[in-house]
C-alpha cells in the first residue's frame, strides 16, 4: 500500500495546528477546583507543626490537607513495569521534607487566586536540618536522606539492586566482562584516564505537568492526565491511595511534550486525592517554576573512564566508574545507572576486558528521573569524550579509530550477550564524514578573523524497548461500515507514535490511513501497554500492531471464505475490497461488515496481538559537529551538525527526521546552554526559561540529517527505535570538536563561553 | 469590573479584575488555544494579536485591550490551516503545545507581505520557544508558506 517510509502527516496535526481543545487543561469542565501545593523552602527539614486553621476558613477553600490527613502508603512515582526497581520511598505528604519544593500541604479551592491566598495563610514550623547537597559526599555523610524506620522501601531484591540506606545508596552495579580490567589496563601501552560530569538537564517540555480528575457515572476515580504511562499511573494511585485499581481510570489526551519527564507521576496523585476528599472535579497544573524545582531531571552523573589501547588504536579495555546523583527520591535511579555501561561498552568490539561499576546516591535535591537517553546519554558523553582523547593521544583520526573498533552487523561483543542482527553504524560514520566535509575540515583551521573552525565526532547506540520486560497488546476491530478501530496505549507524547502505528496497521490491512480510527490511551478501553518510554513505541507496540492487524486480516478473510466458499488463503484485502489472489473482486469490506452487523449470526471481527521481545535491538547514530569558536569571547557556535542514523527501516521519513533534529538540538542545549545552579542552601536557582536557557531558533546552525537504513529482523517492517538515541552524540562530538580546535576538552557540562575562554587564554 | 472586549470580531462581556491578564480572560471565555507556558513572558506560547500586532497575552492587562480588536487562532482558522498544513507536512507540529502562539506570529509575519531573509525570520520568531522540533522543520514550513 506504500504506507511505510512515506512522509505521512501526523493524524492529529489538523487539530493541533488549529489550536483545538485537546490537552488536559482544555478538557476540564467549568468550575473545576484548583489544587495547589505548599512546598518546602528547606532542603532538609522536619515539620514540627502546621497551623492550617486560617487557610481552611478562607472563603472558597474546600480543603487543606497535611501529612496528618493523607494515607500512609509508601509508593513510587517511577512509571516502570512492576515490580519496579525504584524504591517505594514516597508518601503522599511526609513529615520529613527532603528538597526545596517537596510538598508540605495540599490546598483545594475554587480558583488559583484563593489557593494562593490560602497557601500564604498556612503556618509551618520546621526543624531545619543540614542538607546533603554534594553527591560525592553522600555515601560517607552523617546525613541520611531516607531511613527505613517506617516501611519497606524496595520491591526489588537487595542482592540485585544493592541498596543501602545507611550510606544513602539507592543502588549499585558491578559488571566485569572478559579478562581482569586492571591488568589489561596496566598492560596496554596507551592509557587514558579521564572523568566527565553531566548536569541535571531539565526536560522543559512546553506543557507543564498537569492532571484533572473527577468521579464518573460509576463513581470511579477518573484522571485525565498528561502522562507517558497511563497504566503505571493507575497502579501507583491504587497503591498510594489504597483503593482497588478497578476503581481507577486513566485517560491520556494529547500531551504537550514529555521527553521522559512524564514517565514519572508528578501531579496525578494530588488531583486524585483532592477529588477523593471533595468529591468534585479537581485540577492541578504546575507553574513553570514548579516544573523546574519540583518535578524530576536527568540524573547528574560523574563518570570516570579508563581506556587501555594499543598504539595502532585497538581498544583493549574500557573501565567505567559512575556516580549518579539521585536527588531526594529514587525514581529511575538504578535503571538509569545501568544504561551508562549497557549502551556504551557494546559499541566497541575489540575489547579484551570491560567493566562497569556504578552507584546512585540520594541527596537533598530535585529528584532524578527518566530523560530521553536515560543514562546512555551520560555514558556516551564520558566514553566518547575519552575515545576522542585517545585519538588525539595516538594522533589518529577519531573517525578512523571508531571504524577500527566498532561492533558490526552479525558480530557480538564482550559486553553484549547477543548478536547484533542489524547495524549500519560503519556506513553512518562514512556518510557523516562526507556530509560534514571531514577530509577538508579535520581537525581545524583558523579563519581570517582569528576564530577557530573545528570538527569533532561521536557514535552512540540505544535500545528498542526493554528486553524481556516490555510487552504491549493491541486490538483492532472491523467496524460496521468497513472502517477500522485501532486500540493502542503507546501513549503518543507528540512525536507521532499514533500516526506511525496507524501506518503499520494500514499497511497490513491494505487501506488508507484515514480508514483507521486510532484510539489512545484510556485504561478502560485500550489494552495494556507499559507506555511510551525506553524507545518502545515503534518496536514494541509496533510489533503488537503487526500481529493484531495480521490476525484481523485472517479473521476477515475467514468470514469472507464462509460466505463465498473461496479458500481464505486465496484472498487478500485491497483498498476496502476483498479480492482473490488472481485479482477478482469478492466483496467489499463495507458489505461484509454491514452484513455481519445484524442478524442471528451477527458479530464483530477483531484482531488482538501482543509483542514482547527477548532482545532490544540498538539503533545507532554517528554525530559530527562543526564549531566556530570565537577566541576573543570563548563563544562556541555549532555551525553545522550532521547526524546519520540507523533506526532500521524508517517508517515515516518526516517524523523520523524531526525526531533527530529535535533530539540533536536538545543535545546541543545540554552541551552548551542548559546550566543548573543551586544555592548554598539547596534551592534550585535556574527555575525559569530566563535562567535555564533552552536553545532558541537563533542558537542553532545547520542541521544535516540523514538515514542509513538497516533491516532489523525482529522489528516491525525491519524498524528499530529512534526517539532517544538521537540526543546522545552532540555533547561528546562538540567536546571532541573543541579538542580538535582549541586543543582541550571539558570535563563538565554545559561548556559555557567563560570556560572556553579560560582555556584559550590559559587562565 | 464588567467590560466588553472585541475578540475575533465578536463582542464579549465579561468580568475582570484590574490586574487581570488577557490570557486568563481569553481562556475563561473558552479560547483554549491560548496556552500558558511560563510565568516570565519568555516562551511565546500565549501570543495573540491586539489590533493585528502580536503580543504576549500573559503580560498584557485585559483592560488595555478595551476598544481594541483581539485576535486568537480561533479567529484566523483559514490562514492557520494553510500554514498548519505546511507545518504538518514537515512533521513540525509535534506535541503542538507551542503551535497556536507560534502560528499566530508566523501569520503576522506573512501578513507583512515583505521578503525576509532566514535570519530575519529567526529573529522575528526568536521568542517562540519549542522543545520538540529543533526548529528546522518549522523553518522549512515557513519558507514554503511565505512563497505562496
Amino acid at each position: 500500500m506504500g504506507n511505510i517510509g512515506k512522509k505521512i502527516k501526523k493524524i492529529d496535526s489538523e487539530a493541533i495546528t488549529l489550536g483545538k481543545p485537546i490537552y488536559t487543561e482544555d478538557l476540564a469542565i467549568k468550575n473545576t477546583l484548583c489544587v495547589k501545593l505548599l512546598r518546602s523552602p528547606h532542603a532538609n527539614a522536619i515539620i514540627k507543626s502546621i497551623d492550617k486553621s486560617r487557610a481552611e476558613r478562607t472563603v472558597g477553600v474546600e480543603g487543606v490537607f497535611t501529612y496528618e490527613d493523607v494515607p500512609k502508603n509508601r509508593f513510587c512515582m517511577a512509571g516502570q513495569t512492576y515490580p519496579e526497581l525504584s524504591p517505594y520511598d514516597r508518601l503522599l505528604l511526609d513529615k520529613h521534607v527532603r528538597y526545596v519544593g517537596d510538598p508540605v500541604a495540599i490546598v483545594v479551592a475554587a480558583d488559583e487566586k484563593i489557593c494562593n491566598r490560602a497557601l500564604n495563610l498556612i503556618k509551618v514550623k520546621y526543624e531545619v536540618l543540614e542538607p546533603l547537597l554534594d553527591f560525592e559526599k553522600s555515601e560517607t555523610s552523617h546525613i541520611k536522606v531516607h531511613s527505613e524506620e517506617d516501611g519497606t522501601f524496595f520491591k526489588g531484591s537487595k542482592d540485585f539492586v544493592k541498596y543501602d540506606l545507611s550510606k544513602n545508596i539507592v543502588g549499585e552495579i558491578n559488571k566485569v566482562f572478559g579478562e581482569d580490567p586492571e591488568k589489561t589496563f596496566e598492560d596496554s601501552p596507551v592509557k587514558i584516564e579521564e572523568e566527565y560530569t553531566m548536569q541535571e538537564q531539565a526536560h522543559s517540555m512546553m506543557e507543564t505537568y498537569r492532571s484533572y480528575s473527577y468521579y464518573d457515572h460509576l463513581m470511579r476515580l477518573t484522571v485525565i492526565t498528561s502522562t507517558q504511562v497511563p497504566f503505571h499511573i493507575k497502579r501507583q494511585l491504587s497503591v498510594a491511595l489504597g483503593i482497588p485499581a478497578s476503581k481507577i481510570r486513566i485517560i491520556k489526551p494529547r500531551i504537550g511534550g514529555g521527553f521522559g519527564g512524564k514517565q514519572t507521576s508528578v501531579t496525578e496523585i494530588y488531583a486524585a486525592f483532592a477529588t477523593m476528599k471533595t468529591g468534585k472535579p479537581c485540577m492541578i497544573k504546575l507553574s513553570r517554576k514548579e516544573n523546574y524545582i519540583a518535578s524530576n531531571t536527568r540524573h547528574k552523573m560523574k563518570v570516570k573512564v579508563k581506556i587501555g589501547a594499543e598504539e595502532d588504536g585497538r581498544i583493549n579495555v574500557i573501565d567505567l566508574d559512575a556516580l549518579s546523583d539521585q536527588g531526594a527520591y529514587g525514581e529511575h535511579g538504578f535503571t538509569t545507572l545501568g544504561l551508562v555501561g549497557d549502551k556504551s561498552l557494546p559499541l566497541y568490539n575489540k575489547l579484551k576486558s570491560a567493566r562497569f561499576h556504578g552507584k546512585v546516591v540520594y541527596t537533598n535535591k530535585v529528584p532524578g528521573g527518566a530523560f530521553r537517553g536515560y543514562g546512555a546519554t551520560q555514558g556516551c558523553f564520558a566514553v566518547e569524550s575519552a575515545v576522542n582523547e585517545l585519538a588525539k593521544k595516538i594522533n589518529m583520526d577519531p573517525s578512523k579509530l571508531r571504524l577500527k573498533n566498532i561492533t558490526k552487523e552479525g558480530e557480538t561483543t564482550l559486553a553484549y550477550n547477543q548478536n547484533i542482527l542489524s547495524s549500519k553504524l560503519e556506513e553512518c560514520i562514512l556518510k557523516g564524514r562526507k556530509l560534514i566535509g571531514w577530509e577538508e575540515k579535520y581537525p581545524s583551521k583558523v579563519l581570517s578573523n582569528g576564530n577557530i573552525r573545528s570538527v569533532g565526532m561521536a557514535i552512540t547506540m540505544q535500545g528498542s524497548g526493554i528486553a524481556n520486560i516490555d510487552t504491549s497488546t493491541v486490538n483492532i476491530k472491523l467496524n460496521e461500515e468497513g472502517d477500522f478501530s485501532l486500540l493502542i496505549s503507546a501513549t503518543d507524547n507528540g512525536a507521532g507514535a499514533d500516526t506511525v502505528l496507524s501506518q503499520m496497521a494500514a499497511e497490513i490491512l491494505k487501506c488508507n490511513i484515514d480508514d483507521i480510527i486510532t484510539i489512545s490511551a484510556d485504561t478502560d478501553i485500550t489494552p495494556y501497554d507499559p507506555g511510551s518510554y525506553a524507545s518502545s513505541g515503534v518496536y514494541v507496540t509496533g510489533g503488537a500492531v503487526v500481529r493484531a492487524a495480521n490476525k484481523l486480516k485472517r479473521n476477515i478473510l475467514k468470514e469472507a471464505s464462509e460466505k463465498t466458499g473461496i479458500y481464505f488463503g486465496d484472498m487478500d484485502l485491497n483498498k476496502g475490497m476483498i479480492m482473490t489472489n488472481t485479482g477478482k473482486e469478492v466483496m467489499s469490506l463495507k458489505d461484509l461488515a454491514e452484513e455481519l452487523s445484524s442478524g442471528a449470526e451477527g458479530k464483530t471481527i477483531m484482531g488482538s496481538g501482543s509483542f514482547g521481545s527477548d532482545t532490544s535491538p540498538p539503533p545507532y547514530v554517528a554525530g559530527f559537529a562543526e564549531l566556530e569558536t570565537d577566541i576573543l569571547t570563548g563563544q562556541v557556535k555549532v555551525v553545522n551538525y550532521v547526524a546519520v542514523v540507523d533506526c532500521g527501516t524508517v517508517i515515516n521519513e518526516n517524523l523520523a527526521r524531526v525526531q533527530v533534529e529535535g533530539g540533536v538540538v536538545q543535545g546541543i542545549g545540554l552541551a552548551l546552554y542548559e546550566d543548573v545552579v543551586y544555592s548554598k542552601e539547596g534551592r534550585l536557582l535556574t527555575d525559569e526559561f530566563l535562567q535555564y536557557k533552552i536553545p532558541t531558533r537563533k542558537d542553532i546552525g545547520e542541521l544535516t540529517i540523514d538515514f542509513q537504513e538497516s533491516y532489523e529482523p525482529t522489528g516491525p517492517f525491519g524498524a528499530k527505535s529512534i526517539g532517544e538515541v538521537v540526543i546522545n552524540t552532540p555533547a561528546p562530538a562538540i567536546n571532541g570538536a573543541l579538542l580538535n580546535g582549541i586543543g582541550t576538552q571539558f570535563s563538565k557540562l554545559p561548556i559555557k563561553a567563560e570556560h572556553v575562554l579560560k582555556k584559550i587564554i590559559g587562565y | 469590573m464588567k467590560i466588553s472586549l472585541m475578540i475575533n470580531e465578536k463582542e464579549y462581556v465579561t468580568h475582570v479584575k484590574p490586574e487581570g491578564m488577557l490570557i486568563d480572560v481569553l481562556r475563561h471565555l473558552g479560547f483554549t488555544s491560548v496556552k500558558r507556558g511560563c510565568d516570565s513572558s519568555s516562551c511565546g506560547l500565549c501570543t495573540v494579536w491586539v489590533d493585528g500586532l502580536p503580543i504576549l497575552s500573559c503580560g498584557y492587562l485585559a483592560l488595555r485591550a478595551l476598544g481594541k480588536n483581539i485576535t486568537t487562532i480561533e479567529g484566523v482558522q483559514e490562514e492557520a490551516k494553510k500554514f498548519g498544513t505546511f507545518l504538518a507536512e514537515e512533521g513540525g507540529d509535534q506535541c503542538g503545545f507551542c503551535n497556536p502562539g507560534f502560528i499566530m506570529n508566523v501569520i503576522a509575519l506573512k501578513r507583512q507581505n515583505k521578503k525576509f531573509t532566514d535570519e530575519e525570520i529567526k529573529t522575528y520568531l526568536m521568542g517562540n520557544l519549542c522543545r520538540c522540533t529543533g526548529y528546522a522543520s518549522q523553518m522549512r514550513a515557513i519558507q514554503k508558506y511565505l512563497e505562496v
